[in-house]
């Protein structure tokens, strides 16, 4: 009990950012993922995911270069700027390369990039072994740019990280609308004679910055991940560009919270595997529950339509039948029972699908039961199926007299589209055929509906 | 060789005797001994093109005759081995502003997130200009251009529940926010539905009305005589070009689309083992 309230404690000052570095460290991480968020989402929409990958990658060189240098030169090897400098050039110099691949060669931007990241991710290993056998200085630590290590942060780089970071989201909120632009529509921003090539390079830069200072607290294999997840989990639930840079920016933030909580909790965990677990938690649930293209709500979207559809057939089905029998007074056919084997002759229902229908239109109170292998519609029933037949009857009189669609086709292109008629058009519609003098009670059906086998008895 | 030299070597071409055209500023669009060549590949040879005011132009040609690549290098857009383009007497990166374009539908990605009066309001970006931040006014403006091309009720929809047709419309409409006067368009009529090519011929009709000049990427020869006033029959040079009754004929069709350039062709392979 006591030990679980410490527990509880613990975690509450952590996540409360109670204590001076844990403060700094879950603030400045928070700022990365917002700036992550927002770079990453530009990336993910130019379709440059994979560029991030081998920037953070090409920086291991470059980190142990400058180590090296500085070393010799007396100086402090740690100090942060420096590394970071190194890490940006040999980053930029990967991503340069990459570029080059593609435009001078004809090996497509998955494998140059493949080619370059391993390359460089390689030839920083290997100087890193080489490094920490340098007598002068330790070089234990460097590592902790391939993981990311938030613990061994001290304030100043706090500082750096969230002023780079700061500036990051200034920038790519200054230029919304170019590169909005330059995602979208490259060639008509050409056309216009803007500086595609200098925004693009400006876009690269902020994707650099955001790579560069997450190396120390993500780490570079992990990096690629933070930049991509927040924005793509972000996607699910927005169709706006506004909304989902805000939200990228915000999962990316709270990503970033837990994530250096939880390891602040536990020393042992590695804060950048965390954030990424975290980001990607939020991920998988934005892809099953997101409002707007998650999983969920695109699969119960097909259904309803599907029941929806189902429904207006059999209706559809049951009324064509009572007229074909041509007892009808005053244009509507009296509603007596018609039988299943009617039915499954008139569509291509199997039994198992006319049953399942059968049951959804009884829940719905649309057929009555009726003795045998009997069915009746009920009073709504007949009502809707009325409505239903009357629709779909217009929108095939409005294909054929408005859009020049062979009458023959007809019924499948209705069968389609009318399930998705709203009121309004159905107006329009009814509208559009009176001025034509169609009777609208109930137009007959302008093609031969096929009769159906009688059924011996 | 390089291309440039290979080029520079064309007999007859470069060498006959030609008047220096001068190009007085109501000619909205002089093309001068235009060649385009995609790396080892030519594309487009010696256009030489003048287009009158105030005319609905189709460019037609079988496919792979360099007619996106004409609109192209008239924008800029893919560079020139030779030759020059002028817009109403101007280099086309002086006179930006009196042109509009229509990319091909499928040059984008419409699961893009951004709605139907985004992609329109990008027609305004080039009077804002770069840097400078949207204001009301050019999304009134933006508006006024969707609701001339029937689909202003659509203003908010995300692009990817638009049909091709209305699709095709927000191009127009973006084009259309341009305000140009002259307008290049990449297959506008490809795969839409009927009523969004009878707008769209409606819409040119309108704009040849205001003196505007519109250059349209056409592949349907049916529609040809009946949609532009003004032909260019195009198979990687000029095969005719000038008022649709005198130039859409039988046998300039035949030429543009019978038979292969052999010899030009031919040049173009020898072109390519050259630079292997």
């Amino acid at each position: 009990m006591s030990e679980s309230g410490t527990l509880l404690a613990d975690v509450l000052q952590v996540l409360l950012l109670q204590t001076h570095n844990t403060r700094t460290v879950v603030l400045s991480t928070a700022l990365l993922g917002m700036a992550s968020g927002l770079v990453g989402s530009f990336l993910l929409l130019r379709k440059r995911s994979l560029m991030g990958d081998a920037l953070s990658h090409a920086s291991l060189p470059g980190i142990a270069i400058a180590f090296l240098l500085m070393v010799k030169l007396g100086g402090n090897g740690k100090f942060l700027p420096g590394l970071l400098a190194g890490g940006t050039l040999t980053g930029l110099l990967g991503v340069g390369w990459v570029m080059a691949i593609r435009k001078k060669s004809k090996i497509k931007d998955d494998t140059a990039m493949g080619i370059v990241l391993s390359v460089f991710y390689g030839l920083g290993v290997a100087m890193l072994q080489m490094v920490s056998s340098v007598p002068e200085a330790s070089a234990a630590g460097l590592e902790s740019f391939i993981l990311g290590k938030t613990a061994s942060m001290v304030t100043q780089d706090l500082v750096l990280i969230a002023g780079v970071a700061s500036l990051t989201i200034l920038f790519s909120l200054l230029l919304l609308k170019e590169f909005t632009l330059l995602c979208f529509d490259e060639t008509f921003m050409h056309s216009l004679g803007w500086p595609v090539q200098r925004v693009d390079t400006i876009l690269l830069i902020l994707v650099t910055a955001v790579t560069v200072i997450g190396l120390q607290a993500v780490g570079l294999i992990l990096i690629i991940a933070f930049l991509i997840t927040p924005a793509a989990a972000a996607r699910f639930w927005t169709n706006t560009l506004s909304h989902m840079l805000l939200l990228a920016a915000l999962i990316g933030a709270l990503s970033g919270w837990l994530g250096s909580s939880i390891s602040a909790l536990y020393p042992n965990l590695p804060a950048g595997a965390l954030i990424v677990l975290v980001a990607a938690g939020v991920f998988l649930f934005s892809m099953f529950f997101g409002g707007a293209r998650g999983v969920l709500r695109r699969g119960w979207l097909h259904i309803r339509l599907r029941r929806r559809v189902g429904r207006q057939h059999l209706l559809r089905a049951v009324f064509e039948l009572l007229e074909a029998r041509g007892e009808a007074l005053a244009g509507w056919p009296p509603n007596e029972p018609v039988k299943l084997e009617e039915l499954l002759a008139k569509r291509s229902w199997s039994h198992g699908r006319l049953k399942q229908l059968l049951r959804q239109a009884r829940r719905e109170d649309h057929i009555e039961r009726a003795p045998g292998s009997w069915v009746q519609l009920s009073e709504s029933g007949f009502a809707e199926a009325a409505r239903h037949t009357r629709n779909h009857r217009l929108w095939e009189m409005y294909l054929i007299t408005h859009a020049d669609v062979a009458t023959q086709h007809v019924d499948r292109d209705a069968d389609l589209v009318e399930h998705v008629l709203g009121v309004e058009l159905v107006r329009k519609l009814e509208q559009k055929l009176t001025e034509e003098g169609v009777a609208l009670n109930l137009p007959a059906s302008p093609h031969l509906i096929s009769k159906t086998v009688e059924p011996a008895s | 060789m390089g291309i440039d030299a290979v080029l520079e070597d064309r007999p007859s071409a470069s060498q006959r005797i030609r008047e220096v055209p001068s190009h007085p500023d109501t000619v909205p669009l002089a093309i001068d001994d235009l060649t385009v060549a995609y790396q080892s590949k030519p594309v487009l040879w010696d256009i030489d093109l003048d287009i009158p005011e105030g005319k609905l132009v189709g460019i037609v040609g079988p496919n792979g005759a360099g007619k996106s690549t004409l609109i192209k290098a008239c924008l800029d857009l893919v560079p020139k081995a030779s030759g020059r383009v002028k817009v109403y007497g101007k280099a086309y990166s002086e006179n930006r502003s009196l042109v509009g374009y229509v990319p091909q539908r499928e040059s984008v990605d419409w699961d893009y997130p951004v709605s139907a009066l985004d992609v329109v309001t990008m027609g305004t970006y080039g009077r804002i200009g770069l840097f400078n931040p949207v204001r009301k006014k050019h999304r009134e403006e933006a508006m006024q251009a969707l609701e001339h091309v029937g689909i202003g009720h659509l203003a908010k929809r995300q692009i990817s529940q638009l049909s091709g047709g209305q699709q095709q419309r927000v191009f127009l409409a973006r084009a259309l926010a341009q305000d140009a006067k002259l307008y290049f368009m990449d297959e506008p009529f490809a795969a839409v539905d009927a009523a969004t090519e009878q707008a769209i011929v409606g819409l040119l009709h309108e704009l040849k009305e205001q003196g505007k000049t519109v250059l349209v990427v056409h592949h349907d020869l049916a529609s040809v005589s009946q949609y532009f006033d003004w032909v260019v029959l195009l198979n990687m040079r000029v095969v005719n070009a000038g008022p649709t009754e005198e130039v859409f004929t039988r046998e300039n069709l035949k030429a543009t689309y019978g038979g292969k350039l052999a010899l030009l062709d031919e040049a173009g392979q020898a072109l390519r083992d050259s630079l292997r």
